[in-house]
């Protein structure tokens, strides 16, 4: 073998060693991206009929191109419940959310910065009972409940039952969080005096902001698409959240009339994306603690 | 440290947060506090307050119901007390959700102590309401309620729908009846008489097999199995078994496995296990939603359903599933006995029939004028306001002599139908015992023999009504 | 002066992070969890008491009142009508032995354990932390687009989400038959169980998704890529860097999903149960008892057996949290 032949290999094993780390990369990024479409191909599909069944004329259960109308947007507007459950939906869904997002930061900072007998148990209890409540065999006891504390038909007696329900997962989450945070911030702040309140307001809050913007999106996801509490005791439409009215577009035989359901579907569905849109941008969604980078 | 000197100052703001949220606590105990220890003021308002309630809602379910009662009920009927010198408040609750929500809901309300003056409820509702105690005989409620000129007007077969141990307990609202539609255009290609009436099953099934010839054709849709749910009883089952001259419950007992379930689930077996029928619609969640679909496309030869699918479903005006040209396509025949004469009091033909009943609550204040309300919603000119002009069975003879004149199917239903038609069980037990028979023809239209189907039924009916005891077999 | 409008107070800026990182104790996570009776902020045993009284009296009220209740209902033979609504009558422990011996129930349970573990346990656990780890480098618009798409399926009404997967797959004209070119196959009737495994993955994955993001936010750079430039593959990154530092948050994760999976009634929209009891999950099984037979005493008395079942999973996975803090110490 010649002095340029081993040289050859030698380039060529260079060439080769180069060849073989871009091709594992361009393999990574083909990897990647196959696994991005695929991903989104999967998150987007459900969504199509949200998209093209309001504005048919005659939707069915499946997808198709639409005969073009508006006539669905109509009808509702017309309807005298329908435009104000949404309004209803986000009262209900805007204090529970705020009731459970003070209530569990409250609750989880002072569990998880003070040591309390019992408190993890305690914890765990809770939101195995939330378990029982969250479902259809507790319907007596709440409806009960809430008569003789003369809640029945009240939108508060909805919050407040439905906050009643979030909190234990609520305060498991926040003080996961709040555990997870340093506690260096708060002693320094000591330090230089300031009182516990202001170290809450001041360092805890904005560490755990992702936290709390996740808890807020969550709470108000729930109570959004909860139907059975706010039916069982409200009695007058009028307060009705908008997964109530929605129950009411079907005949007397139970069939469902789609053109309604599709287009108040899309209706009922934008208020939360805004909102998750919003809450997302403002205050970083992402449960980045923003400090352990 | 950044922002290290921030905290020396007093900030306003922090104060203000916790300020708002000691109110805020405070402002809720107080609340609970102020409700647990609030006087016993009632909801029910003033003492010639009335509240009414039905599962119908302006601008959805039952919608002409409801605009009937808020536009045209209580102002005429709070314009007619005035006349007398009464002064009437009458609130409408509406609803509109799925019956057994609705009954939920109701049967809740009921149970605290609360609920509407006047509701309506499902004739099948009446024994465990009554069981319960939520309603009482209409006499032991109103005094003089048999006095009603109405009672005349509605037959005695109409009368049962709200009748529970031989006491009648509400005003009926109306009846239907259960036909077997056919397609006459898919009935032609096969070959099949436009004019068609079966006097037995076998000319069913022999019908079934002729449409087997039409391309892309489900011949017969009868309803079997859980996801129909209801309609798998009342539109399949039980018309079935009454053609056997039997029925689900009878002289104080539940029927096992006895010759007729056999026979009625055999039916089930040899349509689905000879093809005619498609066995996967019957196990799909919207599977009825896709049958009425598809009947209304032209792919369903014969399909059991109630009058509601004439009015509702394939209506070309307003119908779920519209057919433009209904009253030329469809056509309808009365369900045959297994053969003639074998039927429940030796009938060659059978149907069942279910409708509302309006009934009071026995807690109500005013139950005279609560009773006066109902005599007014179930007059004739009331009832013939709420129809406003579209047919349907009514309670009432004179009006349905006079509504459905116009609509041969419906005419059919009140005339040739009703007379031959069955009731089911008002009982707490029926909604289970209906399950277990859903279950039965599942298994069949799965491969399971009739026999085996309906001694597994039979042995779940003993843990469902309290032992073998109360079982017929 | 409104705090907000301070720069110092946006937390959550890199600068700030950066700068924070560069603190000596900041990269050894375990050690920076508080120590049980930190009380860092000087809150005191009175306040810290007034922090959880609200709550508390919230949850002692709506939930825990009516929680005893319905346990107390689980030992009557308690109807919503008939004469079981009348008079209902104390039958001790004899719905619970029902239960236990009725065979819907054992169906019942399986298949929810079936469900909870491929939906939750493998499923979301799995694809969140996927969808986070090959997210965690990335900013921008393909990052924002598939966090939103995830985020969107966990924030939809369950009502709505039912008619969207309905129609995706329908038995005739399904979206789906359409793409794959498979007319008539009914995913809900043929593979029912999977249809809702999957339905469910769709559903709850953004979940787990935020939580891992966070946690894998948390594993410094620097130790990932010291692991890197030894030469680790990504499985052993993984396996000896990332998951020792986020097993806290995959066991909290794995928890909170569990449990929520186990309660949940949406697939009833999707498939009311069938085909033939095939997705008869409990909450499924509960609905149906309470609604449609309206029998609530045996529906709380398995309500009751669930917390049973519940508890179990969850003592299970405070376990494996008890031994990770046993090696973090």
């Amino acid at each position: 073998m010649t002095a340029t032949d081993i040289k050859a290999t030698r380039r060529d094993a260079a060439e080769h060693g180069a060849a073989v780390a871009q091709a594992r990369r361009v393999l990574r990024h083909a990897g990647f991206y196959t696994f991005i479409c695929l991903l989104i191909a999967f998150f987007a599909l459900p969504l199509l009929w949200l998209l093209a069944a309001p504005f048919d004329s005659a939707p069915g259960v499946t997808v198709s191109l639409p005969d073009f109308t508006l006539r669905n947007f109509q009808v509702l507007a017309d309807n005298p419940y329908a435009l104000r459950s949404l309004g209803n939906s986000v009262i209900l869904a805007g204090g529970t959310g705020a009731l459970t997002l003070l209530f569990s930061a409250l609750a989880a900072y002072a569990l998880s910065r003070v040591k309390l007998p019992g408190r993890d148990m305690l914890l765990y209890v809770l939101l195995l009972l939330s378990s029982i409540v969250t479902g259809t065999a507790a319907m007596v006891p709440l409806f009960n409940l809430a008569f003789e504390l003369h809640l029945i038909d009240s939108q508060l007696g909805v919050i407040l039952i439905l906050t009643g329900g979030m909190l234990p997962s609520a305060i498991f989450i926040l003080k996961d969080f709040m555990d997870g945070t340093p506690v260096s911030y708060e002693e320094s702040a000591r330090v230089f005096g300031a009182s516990p309140l202001q170290i809450v307001r001041h360092i805890v809050v904005p560490l755990v902001r992702p936290g709390l913007a996740t808890i807020a999106v969550w709470s108000v996801a729930q109570v959004w698409g909860n139907f059975l509490v706010p039916f069982l005791l409200l009695r007058s439409p009028e307060k009705s959240p908008a997964a109530v009215v929605m129950y009411t577009f079907y005949t007397e035989g139970g069939q469902p009339n789609l053109a309604l359901i599709s287009t108040y579907s899309l209706l009922y569905s934008l208020p939360v994306v805004l909102m998750f849109l919003f809450v997302s941008s403002r205050y970083g969604f992402r449960f980045h603690g923003g400090i352990k980078r | 440290m950044a922002g290290s000197g921030y905290f020396t100052e007093e900030t306003p703001s922090m104060n203000v947060l916790t300020r708002r949220a000691m109110a805020l606590t405070g402002a809720i105990s107080l609340t609970l506090i102020l409700a647990a220890c609030g006087g016993s003021g009632d909801d029910a308002g003033g003492s010639n307050s009335l509240t009414i309630t039905a599962n119908a809602i302006a601008g959805g379910k039952n919608a002409a119901q409801a605009d009937w009662i808020e536009k045209w009920v209580i102002p005429q009927f709070t314009k007619a007390q005035k006349a007398k010198g009464v002064d009437v408040k009458v609130t409408f609750r509406p609803s509109g959700v799925d019956d057994e929500q609705y009954k939920t809901k109701l049967a809740l309300d009921l149970q605290s102590g609360s609920g509407p003056d006047v509701y309506d409820i499902d004739g099948i509702w009446v024994g465990e309401f009554a069981q319960a105690g939520y309603i009482k005989p209409l006499n032991n409620v109103v005094k003089g309620a048999s006095s009603w000129d109405g009672w005349k007007q509605i037959p005695d077969s109409v009368q049962q729908l709200a009748t529970f141990e031989d006491k009648l307990y509400g005003i009926p609202g109306g009846s239907d009846g259960r036909v077997i539609y056919y397609n006459k255009e898919l009935f032609k290609q096969a070959g099949l008489p436009e004019k068609w009436q079966p006097t037995s099953w076998d000319q069913i099934i022999e019908a079934g097999e002729k449409l087997k010839s039409v391309k892309d054709v489900t011949p017969i849709q009868l309803n079997a199995g859980t996801a129909m749910g209801e309609a798998t009883t009342m539109q399949g089952f039980l018309p079935l078994l009454a053609g056997t001259g039997e029925s689900a419950w009878a002289d104080g007992k539940w029927t096992g496995a006895t010759q007729g379930v056999k026979d009625a689930l055999k039916l089930y077996s040899e349509i689905y296990g000879d093809k005619l029928g498609d066995p996967l619609l019957q196990k799909e969640a919207k599977g009825r939603d896709k049958s009425f679909a598809e009947f209304a496309a032209g792919k369903v030869g014969m399909l059991l359903e109630g009058d509601y699918f004439w009015r509702s479903v394939i209506n070309p005006k307003g119908g779920v599933a519209p057919m433009e040209k209904r009253d030329e396509v469809v056509g309808y025949a009365k369900i045959p006995a297994m053969t003639a004469g074998s039927g429940v009091n030796g009938q060659d033909f059978v149907s069942y029939s279910g409708g509302g009943v309006q009934t009071i609550n026995p807690k109500s204040k005013n139950t005279d004028l609560a009773f006066e309300l109902m005599k007014f919603m179930n007059s004739a000119d009331a009832i013939k306001k709420q129809l406003a002009g579209e047919a349907r069975i009514t309670a009432r003879t004179d009006v349905n002599d006079e509504v459905l004149a116009g609509d041969p199917m419906l005419s059919f239903v009140s005339k040739d139908v009703l007379p031959v038609t069955s009731f089911r069980p008002p009982l707490a037990e029926y909604a289970q015992v209906s399950t277990l028979l859903q279950e039965a023809t599942a298994a069949v239209v799965d491969g399971k023999s009739p026999e085996q189907a309906a001694a597994d039924y039979a042995k779940k009916l003993e843990g469902a009504v309290g032992g073998a005891g109360n079982i017929k077999s | 002066m409104p705090a907000t409008s301070s720069p110092e107070l946006e937390a959550g800026t890199p600068a700030k992070s950066e700068d924070v990182e560069r603190r000596p104790e900041a990269p050894g996570a375990p050690s920076n969890r508080v120590q049980a009776g930190g009380d860092a902020a000087g809150l005191g045993r009175a306040r810290a008491t007034a922090f959880i009284v609200p709550a508390m009296l919230l949850i002692a009220a709506f939930l825990l009142f009516p929680a005893i209740w319905t346990i107390y209902l689980g030992l009557t033979d308690y109807r919503l009508t008939g004469l079981a609504a009348a008079n209902p009558q104390f039958v001790g422990l004899d719905n619970l032995q029902n239960a236990l011996s009725d065979d819907r129930f054992g169906n019942s349970m399986w298949l929810t354990v079936e469900y909870v573990i491929g939906s939750a346990v493998i499923g979301q656990v799995l694809l969140g932390f996927a969808v986070a780890w090959v997210m965690r480098e990335r900013r921008g618009a393909l990052r924002r687009l598939v966090e939103s798409l995830l985020l969107l399926a966990w924030v939809l009404p369950g009502s709505v989400v039912a008619f969207l997967w309905i129609a995706l797959l329908d038995r005739d004209s399904g979206t789906l038959n359409a793409l794959l070119q498979t007319p008539g196959t009914g995913w809900l009737l043929e593979y029912p169980m999977a249809s809702i495994i999957v339905f469910n993955i769709w559903r709850g994955a953004a979940f787990s998704m935020m939580l891992y993001a966070a946690a894998i936010g948390n594993v410094p750079p620097s130790h990932l890529e010291t692991a890197r430039l030894a030469g680790a593959s990504t499985w052993q990154q993984l396996r000896d860097v990332v998951i020792p530092r986020i097993k806290g948050h995959i066991l909290t994760n794995l928890l909170l999903i569990s449990l929520w999976t186990f309660n949940d009634f949406t697939p009833f929209m999707l498939t009311a149960g069938g085909p033939d009891d095939k997705t008869e999950i409990m909450p499924v099984f509960i609905y149906k008892l309470a609604l449609n037979s309206g029998e609530l005493g045996f529906g709380a008395a398995i309500s009751v057996l669930m917390l049973l079942f519940n508890l179990i999973i969850a003592l299970f996975y405070v376990r494996m949290l008890r031994s990770r803090k046993d090696d973090a110490a």
